[in-house]
């Protein structure tokens, strides 16, 4: 607590001149102004729904939705409910952000790293690559990717390009075999358990291991290994229980098999190479952020270029790129949102249906807030965390 | 503690002083204070609503909307118009952001009761239809087993897809896009086998098309769709002023006022064309129809000399001197043997 002027000085200042006063009296009206707005809003919204004999609910969420959408990663059919066409879209909504966010980190570490090569022509090709995508609205390259490229540039599904009867490509989308998991296939899961386990205990032996003799240990390859392995070893132990549907042509398109639809492919292709120019900006803020002596330091101390760069500038710049990446993926989250200008039916363009099929604005939109917020802080949180635990150790 | 208490109760004096007053006035008081209808269209359509390069709309929909115009300003300029698409259409009526939604809108129950908007009419009688590319070799829907097919979201076309389908055991794809020349541009390039909507639309949709002779309509029509203007609940002076300028516009048909004649028709002699123009009697008095609606007497003479009646607004925009050249069929008046029918102006 700091001393209180007016005690030292009595109680003679009149009530306008005291800074105590004017605070508190400056605060009152922030938190009134703000409560006033607040209230105005809610009560506006009452008055005019009520005068329009609306209310405000979300029963409407089990009513059955009547339309169909064409990606769904859970079962769903047109007799489905709203509540569960919505859950369509957020899952459709999770699946472009989290694979856009993998794709743009890719695709954003090697410009980055171009950007800053010795190599004149790769610098170059790198410095193009950002400034041009960086610099066109993501809109205009969400419908240059579906409508110029994706859709004018494959051919119709009776031309389509075949890869040996297996998976077919056209502007209907890339048809590939699906695979269906018969009972027992559980055991290809816990394969895989088994070998995360395995890969987090490998990595624990060989960094003691290394602190110990100093000798390393490709854990890398090895974990990479037992990943791919466990679960076909699981897989095969319950007799291969799983068959794969292939698609078939029909009359006017393919049946069976798993449609990636050209949708799909323009939004990600936009998405990822949209924000990987950001990334790219922040991987070469990151590694020029580390200074020069560290990878003489490193040099000096014997370490070969490879390892320099993996042990000691890397982690040296991953504080300087996370904080920027949070914000980029959050970015990547909400700019999928764009989806309903090509209609990919994700979260917006599901619950834009849904309200307008049903008239209810207000709850959509809260709905559309709440799940925008939580996926935004759920990133925030989790970057929080990584972002803490790639921090200097200091000892 | 004390401190916290003090603020509370100051800010709730002054939550209770900013609050307390509040009041609306009806749709019809603000559009005649603000000097024109804000009228929602759609964001192109040949024949119902469409902008030229001077932003000059021409439409079916359009037209109603300067009907209303004129029957409340006498001038059938005084609109301004909201392109919306099918999907934002509603959320701008509810939160009041345009006066009337002129749309192709089908009228249905949901929307007229729960969803909080009344229907002043039908002013175009349609059906949903199909369009394929000739190439196909598909003469009929019910070919259509497995087809991609485009379609606008959240629409009743998108329903009674679901619904056609389902009834007649065929799958589909939909390819929703909401934006209505990129739902034409992505089955243009063969995105989708078929592009459904109210048929009216499918021949304005195939006009606009790279090469519309590729195309074909297909017979069948599945469902039925009564286009009309809407507005919101809870505004009856409102809604009967829209009402009645539908009901104003197939009376002038009937009684065979038209744009050209209207001046000459307020001396006929025929009492009920007297009394729709608003003509005084020999005794001085006015009929007083349009002050019942809180318009002017002479109010259908402004709507038919803005915007002529019903038949001339179609014959303009769809009729057969048009590229789209629909027949007026399920349209004509009543005696005529269509279904567009007015209760008099009495």
């Amino acid at each position: 607590m700091t001393k209180d002027v007016t005690a030292i000085q009595g109680d003679k200042v009149p009530m306008w001149n005291d800074p105590k006063a004017r605070a508190l009296a400056i605060q009152v009206a922030v938190v009134a102004i703000l409560a006033v707005a607040g209230l105005v809003i809610l009560r506006n919204t009452i008055s005019n729904l009520s005068r329009m004999g609306q209310n405000f609910g979300f029963a409407f969420l089990t009513k059955t939705s009547g339309f169909d959408i064409f990606q769904a990663l859970v079962p769903y059919s047109s007799e489905s409910t709203y509540a569960r066409a919505l859950a369509v879209g957020l899952l459709n909504t999770a699946l472009i952000s989290s694979l856009c966010v993998v794709a743009s980190t890719m695709l954003g570490f090697v410009v980055g790293v171009m950007r800053l090569s010795k190599n004149r022509l790769a610098a170059r090709i790198g410095g193009i690559y950002v400034e041009f995508f960086r610099n066109v609205p993501l809109l205009l390259q969400i419908f240059v990717w579906y409508s110029l490229i994706v859709l004018q540039t494959l051919p119709p599904p009776r031309d389509a390009y075949d890869f040996l009867g297996l998976s077919y490509l056209s502007n209907r989308g890339f048809m590939v075999p699906r695979p269906l998991f018969g009972a027992g296939s559980s055991s290809g899961l816990i394969g895989l358990l088994v070998a995360l386990a395995a890969a987090v205990m490998l990595r624990r032996w060989a960094r003691r291991r290394l602190e110990e003799t100093g000798r390393s240990f490709p854990t890398v390859a090895v974990s990479l290994a037992l990943l791919a392995l466990l679960p076909m070893v699981g897989l095969l132990l319950a007799g291969l229980p799983v068959r794969l549907d292939f698609p078939v042509k029909t009359t006017f398109n393919f049946s069976g098999g798993l449609v990636i639809a050209p949708e799909f492919i323009a939004l990600f292709l936009a998405l990822s190479i949209y924000h990987a120019t950001y990334i790219a900006e922040a991987v070469r803020a990151g590694v020029s952020a580390v200074s020069r002596g560290q990878t003489e330091a490193a040099q000096a101390l014997g370490l070969s270029p490879a390892q320099a760069l993996s042990n000691v500038v890397v982690p040296q710049a991953l504080r300087v790129i996370i904080p920027p990446l949070a914000t980029i993926y959050m970015g990547v989250i909400k700019n999928s949102s764009l989806a309903v200008a090509i209609g990919y039916p994700d979260l917006v363009a599901v619950g834009g249906t849904v309200m307008n099929q049903t008239g209810r604005a207000i709850e959509i939109v809260l709905i559309w807030m709440l799940v925008y917020l939580s996926l935004s802080l759920t990133t925030s949180v989790f970057m929080n965390w990584f972002n803490a635990r790639m921090k200097l150790v200091e000892r | 503690m004390k401190r916290l208490l003090v603020g509370a109760i100051l800010s709730l004096g002054a939550i209770a002083i900013l609050t307390a007053a509040e009041a609306s006035a009806g749709t019809l008081d603000n559009v005649k204070k603000k000097g024109f209808v804000q009228c929602g269209v759609s964001q192109g359509t040949t024949g119902f609503s469409l902008p030229d390069a001077q932003n000059n709309w021409t439409g079916l929909d359009v037209d109603f909307c300067r009907a209303v115009a004129s029957a409340i300003f006498g001038d059938p300029t005084k609109v301004k118009f909201s392109p919306l698409s099918a999907q934002d259409r509603f959320t701008a009526l509810q939160s009041g952001e345009i006066d009337i939604l002129s749309r192709t809108t089908t009228w249905t129950m949901s929307r007229d009761t729960s969803m909080g908007f009344l229907f002043a009419g039908t002013t175009f009688y349609d059906g949903q239809g199909f369009m394929v590319r000739k190439a196909l070799g598909v003469d009929s829907a019910l070919k259509l087993d497995g087809a991609a097919i485009c379609v606008a979201p959240g629409t009743t076309t998108e329903l009674n897809l679901n619904d056609y389908f389902k009834a007649h055991g065929m799958t589909f794809k939909g390819v929703v896009i909401e934006d209505q020349s990129q739902l034409r541009q992505a089955y243009d390039e063969g995105r989708c086998d078929v592009l459904t909507t109210d048929s009216s639309i499918l021949y304005s949709e195939r006009s606009a098309l790279k090469a519309p002779g590729d195309h074909i309509v297909l017979p069948e029509v599945i469902s039925k769709e009564p286009l009309g203007p809407l507005v919101r609940q809870g505004d009856d002076a409102w809604f009967n002023v829209v009402k009645w300028t539908y009901f104003a516009l197939l009376d002038a048909e009937e009684l065979g006022i038209k744009q050209s004649n209207v001046e000459d028709m307020k001396k006929s002699d025929n009492p009920e064309i007297r009394r729709v123009l608003g003509v005084a009697d020999a005794g001085g008095a006015a009929p007083g129809f349009g002050p019942g609606i809180g318009l002017e007497e002479d109010w259908v003479a402004k709507i038919v000399k803005g915007v002529g009646n019903y038949g001339e607004i179609f014959a303009r925009n769809v009729g057969s001197g048009t590229p789209l050249n629909i027949a007026r069929g399920v349209n004509a008046l009543w005696k005529d043997g269509g279904l567009q029918y007015a209760p008099p102006i009495r």
